[in-house]
């Protein structure tokens, strides 16, 4: 077994609502090209394999995975897909390299979801077919019962809710890959159109499109070719059981579940002490505060009161989503794990810029597969 | 040792004696075409055939891209190619959709444009040919729609028929 594994590129396209002007393909060349680039990799053809994550009915093309080498360099290379987020590959990739199989991987996602012209009919294709389907109901109904439980369960109140909203998209602004940043009151964002209630139109991601590659490699191919490796120090993934008439609706147990897995990998016993930000998907307002609650980051009903305070900020005692998260940035659909891995290599190389945060040693991303599952994915990165 | 099972019939579908969900989906898609393609697809609005070169690989391709899949460059050429070419490979295909037989063959084939690399072409259909005639190698040459009628889509040619 490889001891260590690092991340030693990213690249990306800046995230945008609408991209006529260049191809998936193209996008994601942009990417990889940086990517390469950013890990001083003298050819592509130093890249043992790669992981491109990507639904086939995102993309409207079936087996899309046929469609992901070219864009990458993977040409008669080791390549597969994963219907998951970006998080799910990195995992994979980690593992490839561990096992000693492959010295260097590329993990690869990107978002077109301006393409998709139904998209809300594409998610209910991930409801069942017979038991829910036909009630033929807009699937973020699913976000609202499952807003409406945690609130329930744990006194959270729609004000803290809120919170988390004003939050990321005043982080967004200080973010120039932000599609959504915002100077909002908490007013203002509760009383935005009531959508899926108790959710508000603000408290919810717009999407956007945007391609991001990333390059890892194995311990000794790090240290040579990268000044400031980033570590994986363990990763965690998760699917609970998919129906919708017997799911935990309050508590998150793959965000649960996955971040133990990934805790036991990085000997974290204290994920508030020994963390020093988080970047967590934010797909809807109450699913930040869910996770950090799950993930152990704050005991059940008090994220949200923490948020309000603003220990949640920059400057507060636990960053979160400094990058302006989902809600700030936009949502990528399976990228949108990867843009949070972008933001904690930016962190902790100290690239961040305006944003850059002094304890910048350790964090976690988490990322959700979305309406209407219940898995999702951990990654723990650190400088050392 | 044979298995008979139990037959299903349509009407034991109608009157409900089995069960099932009908769904239909709702999945609508505008693919954007990019820099690539994009070209590509105007060029054939205007009755051209693009291809681009790759100086490294020595090697031009149709449909043309931005960057070379093989040696991984972005430093390409915009070649324009002849709407002529040779038939590598084709198929007859005498079943539709639904099965059933078609009266009418209808003749896939990708057709190797003549100013692109060896193995280089485009997929399309062939017509204005005796299907027995076909074979690997024929000289084929594309027909166009009126200018009037095209709109920067494959379907700009309307077939290659031999020449």
């Amino acid at each position: 077994m490889a001891d260590k594994v690092a991340i030693i590129g990213v690249g990306y396209t800046p995230p945008r609502p609408l991209t006529p002007d260049v191809s998936y393909k193209e996008m994601t060349y942009e990417a990889a090209v940086k990517s390469y680039h950013d890990a001083n990799l003298s050819s592509h053809k130093d890249i043992d394999g790669f992981v491109t994550c990507a639904e086939d009915l995102l993309e409207g093309t079936s087996i899309f995975d046929e469609y992901t080498p070219d864009q990458l360099g993977a040409v008669q290379k080791p390549m597969h897909t994963i219907s998951g987020d970006a998080l799910y590959g990195i995992a994979t990739a980690y593992m490839k390299i561990k096992t000693g199989l492959m010295n260097i991987v590329v993990v690869e996602a990107h978002s077109k979801a301006s393409n998709i012209k139904t998209l809300p009919h594409i998610l209910n294709y991930a409801v069942d077919p017979i038991l829910n389907r036909p009630l033929n109901l807009h699937p973020y109904y699913i976000a609202g019962l499952e807003m409406q439980s945690f609130l329930a369960q744990t006194k959270t109140t729609p004000e803290q809710c809120a919170s988390v909203v004003v939050k990321n998209k005043k982080n967004a602004l200080r973010n120039d890959l932000s599609c959504f940043g915002a100077n909002l009151t908490l007013q203002e964002v509760l009383n935005s159109a009531q959508t899926f209630s108790p959710l508000t139109k603000l408290q919810t991601v717009d999407h956007v499109d945007g391609a991001i590659v990333f390059v890892l490699a194995s311990e000794k191919t790090a240290k040579k070719l990268h000044k400031k490796p980033i570590w994986v120090k363990g990763c965690g993934w998760i699917s609970d059981s998919p129906t919708l008439e017997t799911r935990n609706w309050d508590e998150c147990d793959y965000a649960k579940l996955s971040s133990k897995m990934a805790y036991k990998q990085a000997g974290i016993k204290n994920p508030r002490t020994q963390i020093d930000f988080f970047e967590v998907d934010d797909t809807f307002s109450y699913k930040e505060l869910q996770h950090l609650e799950a993930i152990g980051v704050y005991k059940k009903g008090t994220a949200g009161e923490a948020c309000l305070k603003g220990d949640l900020n920059p400057t507060g005692k636990t960053p979160v989503n400094v990058s302006g998260g989902s809600l700030g940035i936009g949502s990528l659909l399976e990228a949108s794990g990867g843009f949070r891995i972008l933001e904690i290599i930016k962190q902790l190389r100290g690239e961040a810029g305006v944003r850059q945060l002094k304890k910048n040693k350790t964090a976690l991303a988490l990322a959700w597969r979305g309406i209407p599952t219940a898995s999702g994915a951990c990654v723990i990165l650190a400088t050392k | 040792m044979e298995v008979k099972g139990t037959t299903i019939s349509k009407q034991d579908i109608e009157s409900g004696k089995v069960l099932f969900t009908k769904g239909d989906p709702n999945a609508h898609y505008t693919w954007d075409t990019g820099i690539g393609i994009g070209r590509y697809l105007e060029g054939l609005r205007e009755g051209k055939i693009w291809g681009t070169y790759c100086k490294k690989c020595n090697r031009t391709v149709v449909p043309p891209r931005v960057f070379c899949e093989l040696c991984f460059s972005p430093v390409i050429e915009w070649k324009q190619l002849k709407d002529t070419g040779i038939i590598n490979t084709f198929s007859i295909c005498y079943v539709n959709w639904d099965a059933s037989r078609v009266e009418t063959p209808h003749l896939p084939a990708v057709i190797e444009i003549d100013g692109a690399s060896k193995g280089c072409g485009i997929l399309h259909v062939l017509d204005e040919v005796n299907p027995k005639e076909i074979h690997v190698g024929m000289k084929v040459k594309a027909v166009w729609k009126r200018p009037e009628e095209r709109t920067g889509s494959i379907l700009d040619i309307q077939y290659f028929k031999p020449y």
